[in-house]
């Protein structure tokens, strides 16, 4: 270990550090691209569907369209065991509180997408009621605008979170 | 088509029933307020009216544009004779009650908490008068003329989010802001 390398924060220290971290190590040095290529093609979904999106949700794991070739057809409607929460349809603050405990519940790694405009931005439904984007309550990775967006378009939405998880760095334990 | 109705109506109410209207195929009757529960149920039991059906309740707040702020409107079938029928109240915004008519058809039950809920419009005789689609935290009667259109109440904290306008896309300007 070189001099600098000791005196930033995130270096391997203790013996006992090395020990144990040599396998992270050369998963994080190595392997990022191979990790990622493997989330990336085995997405878990988590559909929180909300309003008429879901029609089009629905359309999208149909076999005319066809999510499974993706391979992020696989819903799971435990927290804990997705790491794709679909946000499909209108959140209101009513519901905003329970979206943000199913996100807290979600393990690392996890990503986010904003299905339709009402998830977006809000839509247009700027009133009392409405979270003006699901942004406003979790962090978001894709938006997928359209009202409800056509499943070619969620599919085209879906291959560029997949390319964005791809290009992740640092990522590999969680 | 419910002629008979408003006259029927008309016949055993007499000054209880403040105006009658039919426009374009609706019958409409403004009812006074203390023999509303009368009426509905004659509504109901009478045999040529045989009003069975509770099709829904709802408010309009008139707010200085009428002396009288709110109606409180409900609509109702019949399924056996085949007609409609308006019914409205007027009530002022210094006492918004009005008697319940879920007693008399229990399918009143959640429309009346749905204009409790947006309106303020108290139902006595109702008997579960709480928020049906706000939470119970949310202070206010949204769907009044006088609550603010911008105003929002966040159950949670929300994050910051920055809008990035693009030179293609400058953002909009919007009426309402978030």
């Amino acid at each position: 270990m070189s001099e600098e390398s000791i005196l930033t924060n995130d270096v391997i220290v203790t013996r006992r550090d090395a020990a144990e971290g040599w396998l992270r190590e050369a998963i994080e040095k190595r392997g990022q691209g191979l990790v990622n290529w493997g989330r990336k093609y085995s997405l878990f979904a988590y559909p929180f569907v909300t309003a008429c999106c879901g029609m089009e949700f629905m359309s999208v794991w149909s076999p005319r369209y066809d999510i499974g070739r993706f391979g992020a057809e696989f819903p799971r409607f435990s927290p804990r065991q997705a790491d794709l929460l679909w946000i499909v349809g209108t959140i209101s603050h009513k519901q905003a509180p329970i979206l943000r405990r199913v996100w807290d519940q979600m393990l690392e790694p996890k990503w986010a997408i904003a299905f339709g405009v009402c998830a977006s931005t809000g839509g247009f439904y700027d009133n009392y009621s409405t979270v003006q984007g699901a942004d406003q309550v979790i962090p978001i990775d894709l938006y997928i605008p359209g009202c409800p967006p056509r499943p070619e378009q969620v599919l085209d939405g879906l291959v560029l979170l997949q390319q964005k998880i791809q290009n992740e760095k640092g990522r590999v334990m969680a | 088509m419910a002629q008979v109705v408003l006259e029927r109506l008309r016949r055993k109410f007499g000054d209880a029933i403040l105006e009658t209207t039919t426009d374009r195929g609706n019958e409409c009757a403004v009812v006074a307020r203390e023999k509303l529960a009368e009426v509905a149920e004659f509504l109901r039991d009478d045999r040529e009216l045989a009003f069975d059906m509770p099709i829904d309740c709802t408010a309009v707040d008139w707010y200085q544009r009428r002396p009288v702020r709110f109606d409180v409107v409900w609509h109702v079938y019949s399924t056996t004779k085949h007609h409609r029928l308006r019914l409205k109240v007027r009530v002022s915004d210094e006492d918004p009650t009005v008697p319940s008519l879920t007693p008399i058809w229990r399918g009143m039950n959640w429309h009346e908490r749905e204009a409790w809920d947006l309106y303020g419009i108290r139902f006595t005789g109702h008997p579960n008068l709480k928020r049906i689609l706000l939470y119970e935290e949310f202070v206010g009667h949204p769907l009044r003329k006088d609550y603010p259109i911008d105003k929002r109440q966040p159950l949670i904290p929300l994050r910051k989010v920055r809008d990035v306008p693009t030179q293609r896309n400058p953002p909009p300007t919007r009426l309402n802001q978030p």
